[in-house]
């Protein structure tokens, strides 16, 4: 057998996975494509990927498809098996070389952004167009059962030599299925299956998109550094950020004795779930906890928080400078608790040059669990270790700071809080997280 | 300097013990089973790991049985004494502060329909005998009743309670988790009246996944494990040898001068009370002296957030555990500090320490001056 054995769903059509997010339906590899892979002999096994907005770029639209490419070259050294990745025609197909794990390679591509379709592709030969109408019914027999579905055959030719044109293609193989399918029925308007056929040297034969997540390749717009606190928003906004082409960078801190090893190795897990799709993350561990207690010791305790993340901005927009980053991302959402309050926000947002990303400014507390299930950082997320957020949180922390009166307290730091910040910008300690 | 005060949850493997493994894993690799010469070879090193046990505890080699680890042996014990006595009576009777392994078979079995009665303990987490004897009856089919709590390291009188259980009804089956108490006190179950009993490897400076159930000849368990009938048809799977020789020759080697180790164990423990007893606001939990286990000292800090403190003498290279390692992941306070009566404010500041043989005096001497340093520290900085 040519391909991993069990490593496809045993039913044709749609499966869900996980716990019924429609969004995340896949079809199984029809049956027919397995059999071709174990009996073919020129049958290839491909995908056609779709991208979305890309398609709209002007003169630079080759920039973003490349990036692409590299994206998905990428995603699939995961997979089991051995990729080529072509672009041709204006359109980017990935071919499987070797054996290969279906599911494994439809996950990957499916956390590649940019893509918003994948097209599992059969491969038949040319050996006549009688021979293509069964293909085409085999096709359509293994792919749906059932059959009480309307139709339509789009065809289109890049080989201009087959003897017949795109319409009458069309025409004839529409007529071969109503033959073999009486059941079936044509509708050219709002077809159940759009049956594509692409003749070239081979016919490719697809009518299943898996939608993919969309967005645009990251690495085309530029790099951010994404504030990584262990709770469950942070992921999703960088994950969030990512999906708009950007690279990310993210900073933590740490602050022993009060957070763990674990809550570290906490953050650099979650980290490795926004790798899964923005790529390799630079992870900074900043020791934070000589800040914290000087500002316990010299700051009014409801203002703390307030005063320990204009600190962490501060750290955060530092290092971003240092590394060519454009912007920070915070997983920020207006009222979530104390110190995102509009007020609070924007006395932590008045120590920043760089603009500031809250991706999930507008967004409540079960739609970001909602994408955080999505890209499996939920789970990661609710382990219960403390953040250095919480440990001296005051009972009842200011909601309204007045950013005058945070100033003027916060003057009482000017002694030693350069050194310290020095101090712990020395502690930076970089871990390149890989998913 | 490195401390490693935190042996309740693991020891450090004997050299010789890790050898001897060595050995069996690269040379003499054999399956006791196996009729050739490498599985006689292999036979050799389990009959010695039987031998051995055999006559450290004063039982029958046929009463030894070795399992995966201690949760195993205590899960065969309870799940297997009920599963066979159920016709008898579907009573089963524990103690509040049995460790989890314990506890969780007791829990299952409830809901299969089994009434397990937990005794209570005192303030120094010792059960009352009285209590015992009022709680067994004719259809108590099981007496679970650990030797020393891994927590606070109360000891519970174990012979006496064996004496009463049989007095009171000569069918129920006594079981001792012995797991903290192996290795640190001459234990035979034949005088105690145990009829089963649990110790586990790596708690003895042995490897980990190897433990030990002694089951008294004539006691009617059923198997939880079904296979190839190793073990007397106790126990299938092939034997971790490895393992269970490893385990015999940790045992042996503790066994050799154990009340010259516990003897300087308990000054050891002495000279750490005294010098948790120098911070202000500090209780210690379980019993004092000798009445206490001779590794375990469980201390409540007033107002210090034990993981905090737990991290912060990590920073000097003490490592020692928050409530108990078992317990240590899960956010719950523990079910043991409760049961003793710890105050409410003091269970998430209750951190505990356990010594092994290796323990010097030095490093003992360095927890302590580290502890009056960190402590008055970290109480400056607190929630408010």
């Amino acid at each position: 057998m040519s391909y991993m054995a069990g490593c496809y769903p045993g039913l044709a059509g749609k499966r869900c996975k996980g716990h019924g997010r429609a969004e995340w339906v896949f079809p199984a590899l029809p049956a027919f494509y397995r059999e071709t892979l174990q009996n073919g002999e020129n049958m290839y096994k491909s995908f056609l990927i779709k991208y979305a907005e890309i398609g709209v770029k002007g003169k630079n639209r080759y920039l973003f498809e490349e990036a692409l490419v590299k994206q998905i070259k990428y995603a699939l050294k995961k997979a089991e098996g051995e990729f080529a990745v072509r672009r041709t025609d204006g359109r980017i197909y990935v071919d499987a070389l070797s054996d290969f794990d279906y599911e494994e390679t439809v996950e990957s591509l499916k956390k590649v952004f940019g893509i918003s379709g994948i097209c599992p592709v059969v491969y038949v030969r040319d050996e006549g167009f009688e021979k293509l109408g069964h293909d085409v019914v085999r096709y359509i027999g293994d792919v749906y059962p059932d059959r009480n579905k309307s139709f339509k055959v789009s065809a289109r030719r890049a080989r201009k030599n087959y003897p017949l044109n795109s319409m009458e293609i069309n025409v004839e193989l529409g007529a071969v299925i109503l033959d073999a399918y009486p059941e079936m029925r044509v509708d050219v308007h709002k077809p159940d299956i759009l049956l594509n056929v692409e003749v070239r040297d081979n016919i490719y034969l697809y009518s299943e998109i898996i939608p993919g997540p969309g967005g645009m390749p990251v690495g085309t717009g530029g790099k951010a550094m994404l504030l990584l606190s262990g709770g469950i928003d942070s992921p999703v906004a960088g994950w969030m950020i990512a999906k708009r082409g950007v690279k990310i960078d993210a900073v933590y801190f740490h602050a022993p004795p009060y957070t763990s090893e674990r809550a570290k190795q906490k953050v650099v897990d979650l980290a490795k779930k926004v790798a899964a799709y923005a790529g390799p993350v630079w992870l900074h561990v900043i020791n934070f906890t000589d800040i914290q207690l000087y500002i316990y010791d010299k700051c009014p305790h409801d203002e703390l928080t307030i005063i320990m993340r204009r600190y962490m901005m501060r750290i955060a927009e530092h290092i971003a400078k240092e590394t060519e980053c454009l912007g920070l991302i915070t997983g920020e959402s207006i009222g979530q608790v104390a110190s995102q309050t509009m007020a609070s926000l924007a006395a932590t947002n008045e120590v920043c040059t760089l603009p500031v990303y809250r991706p999930l400014i507008g967004f409540d507390k079960m739609e970001i669990v909602e994408i955080a299930e999505k890209i499996d950082s939920y789970e990661t997320s609710i382990l219960p270790y403390e953040d250095c957020c919480t440990i001296f949180v005051a009972k009842h922390p200011v909601t309204k700071p007045n950013v005058n009166v945070i100033k003027r307290h916060e003057e009482n730091l000017h002694e030693g809080i350069e050194e310290l910040v020095a101090k712990a910008l020395e502690t930076d300690e970089v871990i390149v997280v890989h998913d | 300097m490195e401390v490693y005060l935190d042996n309740s949850a693991t020891t450090a493997c004997f050299e010789e013990v890790a050898q001897l493994m060595h050995r069996i894993l690269c040379e003499d690799y054999g399956n006791p089973s196996s009729l050739h010469h490498k599985g006689v070879e292999a036979e050799v090193y389990l009959r010695y790991a039987d031998e051995t046990f055999a006559k450290l505890l004063k039982v029958n080699e046929k009463e030894i049985f070795f399992t995966s680890g201690g949760t195993e042996s205590d899960n065969i014990a309870i799940i297997g004494a009920a599963m066979a006595g159920h016709r008898r009576g579907r009573h089963l009777i524990t103690t509040r502060i049995e460790h989890p392994a314990v506890l969780q078979p007791m829990a299952y079995l409830e809901d299969q329909g089994f009434e397990v009665t937990y005794l209570s303990v005192d303030h120094q987490g010792r059960i009352s005998l009285e209590e015992l004897e009022q709680a067994v009856r004719p259809d108590t089919i099981l007496v679970s009743i650990m030797h020393t709590n891994n927590e606070i390291g109360a000891i519970q009188p174990i012979a006496e309670a064996g004496a009463l259980i049989k007095r009171k009804n000569p069918q129920t089956l006594f079981h001792v988790d012995a797991v903290q108490g192996f290795g640190k006190s001459r234990l035979y179950p034949g005088k105690m009246h145990v009829d089963m009993l649990s110790a586990s490897g790596h708690k003895l400076h042995g490897p980990k996944g190897i433990g030990l159930l002694y089951m008294r000849e004539g006691a009617k368990v059923s198997p939880i494990i079904y296979g190839g009938g190793q073990q007397r048809g106790m126990r299938s799977g092939t034997e971790n040898l490895p393992g269970i020789a490893g385990f015999a020759k940790a045992a042996e080697l503790v066994y050799q001068d154990m009340e010259q180790d516990v003897d300087r164990m308990y000054a050891l423990r002495e000279k750490l009370t005294e010098g948790v007893r120098k911070i202000d606001d500090v209780i210690l939990n379980g019993c004092p002296g000798r009445e206490g286990a001779c590794h375990i000292v469980s201390a409540s800090f007033k107002g210090v957030r034990s993981e905090v403190l737990l991290h912060a003498l990590e920073e000097r290279g003490i490592y020692v555990s928050a409530g108990s390692a078992c317990a240590a992941h899960k956010p719950q306070p523990s079910a043991t500090l409760k049961a003793v009566g710890v105050e409410k404010e003091l269970l998430q500041s209750t951190i505990r320490f356990s010594l092994s043989g290796f323990t010097t005096q030095e490093e003992i001497e360095y927890t302590c001056q580290n502890l009056e340093e960190i402590v008055p520290k970290l109480r400056r900085y607190t929630r408010h």
